[in-house]
């Protein structure tokens, strides 16, 4: 007796939708396609604008450090020469200094919320730090500029004096003010909130059962957290302070009110002159001709592909973490 | 030990629940318990609360130095609340407080200045579900314990084995033991927990429903484990499974909570819980009538 | 039998142990001051500082001749982890403290009636307000509202709601959104809008570019919300027959309102104080302006801006009163939101 029943395929099942949802779905569809058609948008009219600068200047407008301008009586551009390079290098330098000071203080500070703090500190803590992301970059700036920038100056000077031997930390002619440095402070005290927060949020889903295996096996809580908690959130933290780079490296008002900017590539932490790409759009747009500001544009262009790009490789980690990392 | 799939299927025909007499039979053909060194572990006068809710009242039990020990009795008793009092893992909740004394080899587990993580060395712990560390490969996982304790070994390779074979392991991860611990199957990895805990060679033992989460086959697989160790070291198992305590127990201690803290109604020889229990509460219990 | 026992926590510190973490503290309060004075640091960061290396080392060098080596790094990294926690704080200590103490002074009656078209930057503390800088963060805030809200939780419903083919790509272009640097959000509605169509500063350029900062917090947020939301009731929605379109406008979003409160107001703090996008667009006026669509207009961050750089010292007082009343905002805005958020899901 052979068995000839046919295996029926699966049915398709259909509905057609009521007016009403097909048009709920429209409008929302419209919405979330939004930030796709801003990006665009911004990534468009910033080409569209700058172009005229970028053709003129093609790679050059990268690689070179020069920035100036020369118009004659009637405001045509007698000669121009626009260049990111001491910017860019200036803006990459600035945000590493954070990072390198804002990660282990975040993971420290995030290590102590969840595993050392009792709970009503925690709570309290957990608001401040909250909020703290939350407060206004130009607080951060002028507080930076009129309180923190003496303090750090000072250390400066005691970091050259011990590690002066060390070329990053070199500094000729003998000018510590508004330095790279301190604007790099700056930004790790705006970034800490953030690295912190995701940093806590990454440790906190580490697998109870394996932290209560660590305890068990008669693991102290450093051993715990070296066994269970840092293989589980390592990926995590570096994600987190990839998103903290990107915001360090967008951030304006909070580095130009600390920061010396100088057209010329210089390495030297500690020495104060520096350059910062958000910062030159600032400094220079108030008096800017037509074409500079074209240049500007230009530089904007940058400025968004760099941080776009930082914060989508943080994204990805992040994402891939919050999936894998049981 | 290493068993053969054949085995494994008798033993787990003969694992079928049976009456009450042949489970009290087949305990009786059990070896009388070895003596391993030290006294053992003792419970005096154990309380528990979370909070305000107590939850364990007036517990007091000795485990004989290499005696098997099963905790049995209904969810919500507090038999896993006490085996953690036992090494001090219950302190890790919130809220937690106790009362009483835990004496290991007749020395206070809670006086002041004892060392916690000593503690935990001496009084090793098997969770419900396994929990190796999925950063860690099969061999780094066995040797944990010795690396979070920071203890000095004189030769890993030679512990690695014993441990892993001492926990029924080492022929089926002997070629992979570079492959990470969630590669196992839930049972194989339940039983690199265990090795896991016998690798800082502790006094004690404790196993909280250790078969819970595994399938028939690797349930008999560890309670064959269980009885081998039970030669070198004090056992505590809580089980729902009362085939599985008549199995591989000395002693049993039926536990019952009416709604208010959970109470140790009796403690005795295991064959005599299953055969003439002194407590109509613990008849009713073993003999399926309620529970 | 049970009423006689009491519960106990035989882990917790005893008083013994309190003592000698108090002794611990003392001396290395005492070695702090000496170590200062002995070499050339200053500050007090310098003594906080060495008074945490040496608590840490006093601490963990009892518990290696007590417990041994790991009990002693497990002292020492408890030390170092409260450390981090400290400095964490510690800015946000120092900067609350600053503007309290800096920006109490700048505060007087007119403060909140006035405008500073009469008033120069070297006038005193007592001429001029900001009357027309917080008409105008609000005339900002409230147009940046009316277009980032429904964008923004259109977007979060697109997301859990209608969970479209493009979900995944626009999760990701949201967060991408949200790390847009807002000097270049400025830049853009410059060169798209303010160059090609009204040439004229205004606050709807301004909260044109507010909104596109606006958008991924609320619609991130939002997101969060509705996720919490639970299952059961959408599908008691439709299973009563109500279309998509009507379980999400009478159950969904009610049940999430509260939550969507909160994503609003964190939305209106992350832009209340922005700056580098107001200074490119507005032009910061110094009279109230009562067009929202034209003329220049000022906002709590020009004025900031303006008085920290015209450099006098009444400048800078106001400066400092500025951002004390910008800091309360931000506060109270936080405090709001935090207050709605411990009932996301509301009745």
């Amino acid at each position: 007796m052979s068995i000839t029943t046919l295996i029926p395929s699966p049915r398709d099942i259909t509905t057609e939708p009521r007016r009403s949802d097909k048009v709920f779905r429209g409008v929302v569809t419209g919405g979330g396609l939004s930030s796709l058609v801003i990006l665009g948008l911004i990534a468009l009219f910033l080409a569209y604008r700058g172009f005229e600068v970028l053709k003129q200047e093609g790679l050059g407008f990268i690689t070179n450090a020069e920035w100036s301008i020369t118009l004659d009586e009637s405001a045509n551009v007698v000669e121009s020469n626009f260049g990111l390079s001491a910017m860019l290098v200036g803006t990459i330098l600035c945000s590493l200094v954070a990072v390198v000071i804002a990660v282990p203080i975040s993971v420290f500070s995030a290590l102590y919320l969840n595993f050392y703090a009792p709970g009503w500190l925690k709570k309290i803590l957990v608001a401040v730090i909250d909020m703290m992301a939350a407060f206004p970059s130009i607080l951060f700036g002028i507080w930076g500029f009129l309180v923190l920038m003496p303090s750090v100056e000072y250390w400066g000077k005691l970091i050259n004096k011990y590690l002066g031997w060390i070329p990053l930390f070199e500094v000729k002619p003998y000018f510590f003010t508004r330095s790279p440095f301190v604007a790099g402070v700056v930004l790790a005290i705006m970034i800490i909130p953030i690295i912190t927060s995701v940093s806590r949020e990454i440790f906190a889903q580490a697998p109870l059962d394996r932290i209560q295996a660590a305890f068990a096996l008669g693991a102290t809580r450093w051993a715990m957290i070296k066994a269970v908690v840092i293989p589980h959130g390592r990926s995590g933290v570096v994600g987190g302070a990839m998103l903290g780079l990107g915001r360090a490296m967008g951030e304006t008002v909070a580095v130009y009110t600390v920061l010396n900017i100088v057209f010329q590539i210089n390495w030297h932490v500690l020495l104060g002159a520096g350059g910062n790409v958000a910062s030159l759009i600032i400094l220079k747009f108030g008096e800017a001709s037509a074409y500079e500001i074209k240049a500007l544009m230009a530089a904007g262009l940058v400025l968004f592909f760099l941080t776009l790009s930082v914060n989508a490789a943080a994204n990805f980690i992040v994402k891939r973490t919050g999936k894998s990392g049981r | 030990m290493i068993q053969t799939p054949e085995s494994e299927k008798e033993m787990s025909t003969s694992a079928q629940p049976s009456s009450l007499a042949s489970v009290a039979n087949a305990k009786q053909a059990r070896t009388q318990p070895t003596q391993a060194t030290g006294t053992g572990l003792e419970a005096r006068g154990i309380h528990a609360w979370f909070g305000k809710n107590h939850v364990l009242a007036n517990i007091n039990l000795d485990f004989a130095a290499g005696s098997v020990t099963a905790l049995i009795g209904p969810s919500g008793c507090g038999k896993s609340t006490f085996i953690r009092t036992l090494n001090r893992m219950h302190e890790f909740i919130p809220g937690a407080a106790m009362a009483g004394e835990v004496l290991l080899d007749g020395k206070e587990v809670y006086a002041p200045g004892v060392d916690v993580t000593k503690i935990r060395l001496q009084i090793g712990m098997v969770f419900q579900k396994p929990n190796p560390f999925p950063s860690m490969t099969i061999g780094e996982n066995v040797l944990s314990g010795l690396k979070l304790a920071q203890l000095k070994v004189e030769n890993k390779d030679e512990l690695l084995e014993s441990c892993l074979v001492r926990a029924g392991l080492w022929n089926e991860v002997k070629d992979r033991l570079d492959a990470h611990g969630g590669s196992l199957s839930g049972g194989q990895q339940q039983r690199l927990c265990i090795a896991r805990a016998l690798a800082v060679s502790p006094q004690v033992l404790l196993m909280d429903e250790p078969c819970s989460a595994l399938d028939p086959g690797s349930t008999l697989r560890i309670e064959d484990t269980i009885r081998e160790l039970s030669d070198s070291m004090t056992i505590v198992i809580v089980t729902h499974n009362m085939q599985q305590a008549a199995r591989v127990s000395d002693y049993t201690a039926f536990f019952l909570s009416d709604g208010g803290p959970g109470e140790m109604i009796e403690v005795a020889r295991t064959s005599e819980i299953f055969s003439q229990p002194k407590d109509q509460r613990t008849e009713n219990y073993v003999t399926g009538r309620f529970g | 039998m049970t009423a006689v026992a009491t519960p106990q926590k035989p882990w917790a510190k005893r008083p013994v142990d309190r003592i000698r973490e108090f002794g611990f503290l003392i001396a290395a309060v005492i070695f702090a001051f000496g170590f200062v004075a002995a070499t050339e640091m200053k500050g007090k960061l310098a003594y906080a500082f060495i008074f945490f290396v040496a608590y840490g080392v006093f601490t963990s060098t009892f518990a290696f001749i007590s417990r041994g080596a790991p009990a002693a790094k497990d002292l020492l990294i408890s030390t170092l982890v409260s450390l981090g926690a400290v400095l964490t704080v510690l800015p946000i200590a120092s900067i609350f403290f600053t503007v309290l103490q800096k920006g109490l002074p700048g505060l007087h009656f007119g403060l909140l009636t006035n405008d500073m078209s009469m008033a120069t930057s070297t006038d005193p503390i007592a001429t001029g307000g900001i009357l027309h800088a917080i008409t105008g963060t609000l005339t900002l805030v409230t147009l940046a509202l009316f277009m980032s809200v429904p964008i923004g939780i259109l977007t979060a419903l697109y997301l859990t709601e209608v969970k479209g083919r493009f979900a995944g790509p626009i999760r990701f272009l949201v967060q991408a959104m949200s790390g847009v640097p807002s000097i270049v959000a400025g830049l853009f509605i410059l060169s798209a809008i303010l160059y090609t169509i009204t040439k004229d500063y205004s606050a709807l350029m301004g909260a044109l570019a507010l909104t596109i900062l606006m958008i991924p917090t609320i619609a991130r947020t939002s997101e969060e919300v509705l996720l919490l939301i639970p299952n059961d009731l959408r599908e008691a929605g439709t299973a009563l027959g109500g279309t998509q379109w009507r379980t999400v406008a009478m159950i969904v979003l009610p049940a999430a309102r509260s939550g969507l409160m909160t994503a609003i107001i964190l939305g209106v703090a992350r832009i209340a104080g922005e700056t580098a996008p107001i200074l490119l667009l507005t032009g910061g006026g110094d009279k109230v302006n009562p067009n929202p669509f034209s003329g220049s207009v000022g906002s709590m961050p020009y004025y900031i801006w303006k008085a920290f750089n015209a450099g006098s010292p009444e400048a800078i007082t106001r400066a400092w009163a500025g951002l004390l009343v910008l800091m309360i905002v931000v506060l109270i805005l936080f405090l709001a939101a935090r207050a709605l958020s411990n009932r996301k899901v509301s009745q």
